[in-house]
């Protein structure tokens, strides 16, 4: 199999409409497992009773937040060393995506933060990191919006997207370089503090939230690969239907 | 099985508020994503074909 072959949108555009599809039928399933799990299966936290719940979507949201822009800046180093229009088009799919996560992950930390700390927000590190996360994830779309030429738009984008990747490890690293109110990381690399039914219902949803992901930035990159390309034969059969 | 009832899972034991004011972003967040996604390609497929339309 040819990498380069699946690289030119002409070819990416009918893989990534077939593969939408069982992405989003697998963001189903593992949603109802995870769920489940989560709901059903795991037994109460012994400390925080039934709002530990809520970690089955806030874990899985803020991993899911940083992956995001990590893989957005890779897309960027490629695009901007290769020039290859698909990194740069999979940097802006994945872009709204990553936002909302990033504001689920705040959203669902308040309300966890509210009964278990008594504040809905505090300016601990932890926090604070993944508020600047969002506020990247927004300058990068304004940016992108701001500039009409899609070239410049697209180097000018992927250069915010190198520097502000330095906040990743920033955010990760936060619980142990300061001290944080925020709890440290329940699962580590080879041991972890939790009950193992609710590190399975956690990564289950996870799991999902990739799946969901990738089917979102699939659908998205599709309409803008046809922007991009509208001028192309093939780009023209499949906007007036006879591709 | 976690809960005697229907009222006990609704309840979250004193945390639904926090428990479902979460999840019922997240569905919110979900659900606009999806209709935000759908009506920018329909509406971009709209402003394309008549741009090529025009150039025809």
């Amino acid at each position: 199999m040819n990498l380069y072959y699946y690289a030119s949108p002409a070819t990416f555009y009918p893989l990534a409409g077939k593969l939408i599809p069982w992405f989003v039928a697998l963001t189903v399933l593992f949603t109802a497992i995870g769920l489940y799990i989560g709901f059903f299966v795991a037994p109460t936290d012994f400390q925080q009773g039934e709002g530990y719940r809520i970690i089955y979507i806030h874990v899985p949201a803020a991993w899911m937040s940083m992956f995001i822009y990590v893989v957005m800046a890779f897309w960027s180093a490629i695009g901007l060393a290769f020039n290859t229009r698909l990194s740069f088009i999979m940097t802006r799919a994945l872009a709204p995506t990553g936002a909302m996560f990033t504001f689920l992950a705040l959203w669902t930390g308040a309300f966890w933060g509210k009964p278990m700390w008594g504040a809905w927000w505090v300016w601990d590190a932890r926090l604070t990191s993944e508020l600047i996360l969002l506020f990247l994830y927004v300058g990068f779309m304004a940016l992108q919006a701001a500039i009409d030429d899609t070239r410049r738009a697209d180097r000018a984008g992927a250069l915010l997207n190198l520097v502000g990747v330095i906040n990743i490890p920033i955010i990760y690293f936060s619980v142990k370089w300061w001290n944080t109110l925020h709890q440290g990381s329940s699962v580590k690399p080879g041991s972890s503090s939790m009950a193992e039914i609710m590190l399975w219902g956690m990564l289950v949803m996870a799991i999902a939230t990739w799946m969901y992901t990738i089917a979102v930035a699939l659908a998205r990159s599709r309409t803008l690969i046809l922007e991009r390309e509208r001028q192309t034969e093939w780009a023209r059969a499949e906007l007036e239907g006879r591709a | 099985m976690n809960w005697g009832s229907w009222e006990a899972f609704w309840a979250m034991g004193g945390y639904a508020l926090y428990v479902w004011g979460s999840y019922g972003m997240t569905v919110l967040c979900v659900v606009g994503e999806i209709w935000l996604l759908r009506r920018h390609r329909q509406r971009t497929l709209a402003t394309l074909r008549r741009l090529n339309q025009l150039s025809q």
